[in-house]
């Protein structure tokens, strides 16, 4: 088990730089999640961990020790890929075994290691089948066994569920959380799924073209995007953007209005506004309610109805143009067409000064 | 099935209709004449009637037979040896030509024999030349099959590189394969000339005159191989495209998962590459075994089977046959036995390279 530590990470191909200045520190046993937007460089990065790309600049640090110009087989790290890349041409024990075939380990040791993880993984029964004699779940477990057996400091996954179906992405979700928790190793996990990373994590790392936007446990970026991407980015239906007018500056509490939001004062949270100028409000759809009669704060026309059955998503056409997202956590019917007014509670807000 | 092949297709198969025609005329009915033709004695102008003769064009050909030669001995019974102190033998057409206590040897010529004690032992063949052809072609497919293969994947191994230039040795590899193999002979023929050839110079220059200049191609033993070291050069880039292509439909990650494990650059061939280029190694092994049998043009443009029939070549014999001496029959014949070899050896290493 091991710490890994990246310093100003960056890299290039030729003068088009796409890792821009990295720093993450990952501790001892915890699970980070790196997640973006496709493009973000996240798998890029996580290739730099494993040592499959080269490391333009900046240091990285596995257990203290600068691995930059080590063999990924010297890291101490596995890796699990979203193809799976376990040999169509071997058994599944074989393929578990690979790397201490490699390595040229006794018979015993491989027998030893590999029913292990066929144990951890409950996968005995398909010891000795082909890779293609088994479904995409049990192909990615045999690429978690290849691993485990490995026995190494870091695990790297590299959107290791995203051929799966559904249904099994959530299976396979709860098996490598429960995966972590049996071994305690240190593993980052590169997703675009954000539900997987809010569910994985002890800790999230949020990437936007090649730069770090916010690190933080699931919660705090949930609770305290530092952002407008990373606001925008977690939590589903995504976060509604309101555009505003700063009123005034209240000391912590900043007035704002914009012609489909009465004024109303919400915390700036440590951000700094002047008077006069455009921002961003954003309320989280789950925060969003009707308001009795006229008396809201949001008024807009009902533009469409989804009912999902444990809750209710309503799409309104704000009075000033945009559309604002309301998740209603009953089933509930809003007639198409009816003015309607919305209360949040201004706690609840984030202020940016950022536009989208 | 069938509806739909005559009832809506009435364009295709128009269009397909000359392709087929032609083929029907010069592929699919010669290859069924050769069969009718190898019971009869037709011959390809002749006033007298063809006449079914079973198959006795067959046993012409593979007609063989073993026979022990005593030496001659005087009254006393001692072996007769002449000046040099050789055994001396009867000649053999005691035996061959009208004897009749020997109707199994009756036409019969030596192919080869060897002394055993003081009896000399005799292989007889019907037809010499047929069966020095039978050799040499195994022969050429025994030492070409397995050589072009190997310097085929040698090379696509070598081209399959990110190199900047490297399609200039991809071209450079696959040129002999665009020029006809007719040019190719007359080329290489300059190339093996007794006097000045460029071989017999360029190994001069090499070992600093110390090399005698040979004829290659006039000499029993230099003129198959060298026909072979020629065919070899010829074919092998597009062999070389073939095995290229089964290289890239490797997929990259399964080296990455490779180079994570610490797979050497012999255990990655070993364990990744080979393995994943089985079918291309099916297809080409079954493709060169076809193309080696074929040998014809080198034979005829270079050698014409000379010297000594040293490099008769079943192919060329059926058309030395069937258009020199105008024996279709005997043409045919050895169209025949070459199609049953071909056919034979092919089921057997589709047998033998099957998936199990």
């Amino acid at each position: 088990m091991a710490t890994v530590k990246l310093r100003d990470v960056k890299k290039s191909y030729g003068s088009v730089e796409v890792i821009k200045g990295v720093d993450i520190d990952i501790n001892d046993g915890e699970f980070v999640v790196f997640v973006g937007p496709s493009g973000c460089g996240k798998s890029t990065l996580l290739r730099m961990i494993a040592g499959l790309e080269d490391i333009t600049s900046g240091t990285l640090e596995i257990d203290g020790q600068v691995v930059n110009d080590l063999e990924p087989k010297n890291r101490g790290i596995a890796m699990v890929f979203q193809t799976y890349a376990i040999f169509p041409h071997m058994t599944v024990r074989e393929n578990v075994a690979f790397g201490l075939t490699i390595n040229k380990a006794s018979n015993e040791e491989k027998e030893k290691k590999v029913a292990e993880a066929a144990r951890v993984l409950q996968m005995e029964h398909l010891l000795d089948r082909r890779p293609s004699e088994l479904s995409g779940g049990q192909r990615q477990r045999v690429a978690i066994g290849r691993a485990i057996v490995r026995d190494p400091k870091v695990f790297l996954f590299d959107e290791p569920l995203s051929n799966l179906d559904a249904a099994l992405r959530m299976d396979m979700r709860m098996e490598i959380g429960k995966l972590h928790n049996s071994l305690a190793a240190s593993m980052i996990y590169v997703t675009h799924d954000q539900v997987e990373a809010m569910t994985l994590a002890d800790k999230i790392v949020v990437l936007k073209d090649g730069r770090v936007m916010q690190i933080g446990s699931p919660m705090e970026l949930y609770h305290e995007p530092a952002n407008l991407f990373v606001a925008g980015f977690l939590g589903a239906p995504s976060m509604n953007f309101i555009p505003v007018t700063v009123e005034a500056v209240e000391g912590e509490n900043i007035a704002i209005s914009s012609p489909s939001l009465d004024r109303i004062s919400v915390p700036g949270k440590g951000r700094s506004f002047t008077v006069g100028q455009t921002a961003t409000l954003g309320v989280r759809p789950q925060y969003i309610r009707p308001a009795s009669g006229d008396s809201g704060m949001l008024h807009g026309k009902v533009a469409l109805t989804e009912r999902l059955g444990s809750e209710t998503v309503v799409d309104v056409t704000l009075a000033s143009g945009g559309t604002l997202i309301v998740a209603l956590p009953e089933d509930k019917v809003l007639a198409e067409g009816t003015e309607t007014s919305f209360d949040f509670d201004p706690a609840q807000a984030h202020l940016f000064p950022e536009t989208p | 099935m069938a509806s739909k092949l005559t009832r809506s297709n009435r364009a295709g198969w128009i269009m397909a209709f000359p392709g087929i025609a032609l083929m029907t005329l010069f592929i699919i009915v010669p290859f069924f004449l050769a069969f009718a033709f190898s019971l009869t004695n037709q011959r390809l102008a002749s006033p007298n009637a063809v006449e079914y003769v079973g198959f006795e064009n067959y046993s012409d050909l593979l007609g063989l037979a073993v026979f022990t030669l005593e030496p001659e001995r005087d009254e006393s019974g001692a072996v007769v040896r002449d000046e040099d102190g050789e055994i001396e033998y009867p000649r053999l057409r005691n035996f061959t030509r009208n004897n009749p206590d020997y109707p199994n040897l009756a036409g019969k010529r030596e192919w080869f024999s060897w002394a055993s004690g003081e009896n000399r032992t005799v292989v007889l063949s019907s037809d010499v030349v047929f069966m020095k052809a039978l050799v040499n072609t195994f022969t050429f497919v025994i030492f070409v099959a397995p050589i072009q293969a190997g310097l085929a994947l040698c090379l696509a191994l070598l081209i399959n590189q990110k190199l900047r230039g490297i399609n200039v040795f991809r071209t450079v590899y696959f040129m002999p394969v665009v020029v006809s193999i007719v040019v190719v002979s007359i080329l290489w023929r300059f190339i093996y000339s007794p006097g000045d050839g460029l071989l017999n110079n360029a190994l001069g220059w090499l070992t600093f005159g110390a090399f005698t200049p040979q004829d290659w191609l006039g000499n029993t033993s230099t003129a198959l191989p060298a026909i072979m070291a020629m065919s070899i050069w010829q074919g092998v880039g597009f062999h070389m495209v073939i095995w290229l292509a089964g290289l890239q439909n490797i997929s990259p990650t399964l080296y990455e998962a490779g180079n994570i494990e610490g797979a050497n650059k012999w255990q990655t061939f070993r364990y990744i590459t080979w393995p994943g280029l089985r079918n291309t190694a099916v297809l080409i092994l079954i493709v060169i075994t076809m193309q080696a049998f074929a040998l014809f043009a080198q034979i005829d443009v270079m050698t014409s089977g000379g010297p000594l029939d040293s490099t008769q070549v079943l192919v060329f014999q059926a058309v030395e046959r069937g258009y020199g001496k105008q024996d279709i029959s005997g043409g045919s014949t050895i169209s025949v036995i070459l199609f049953v070899i071909v056919l034979t050896i092919s089921l057997i290493q589709r047998y033998l390279t099957r998936e199990r």
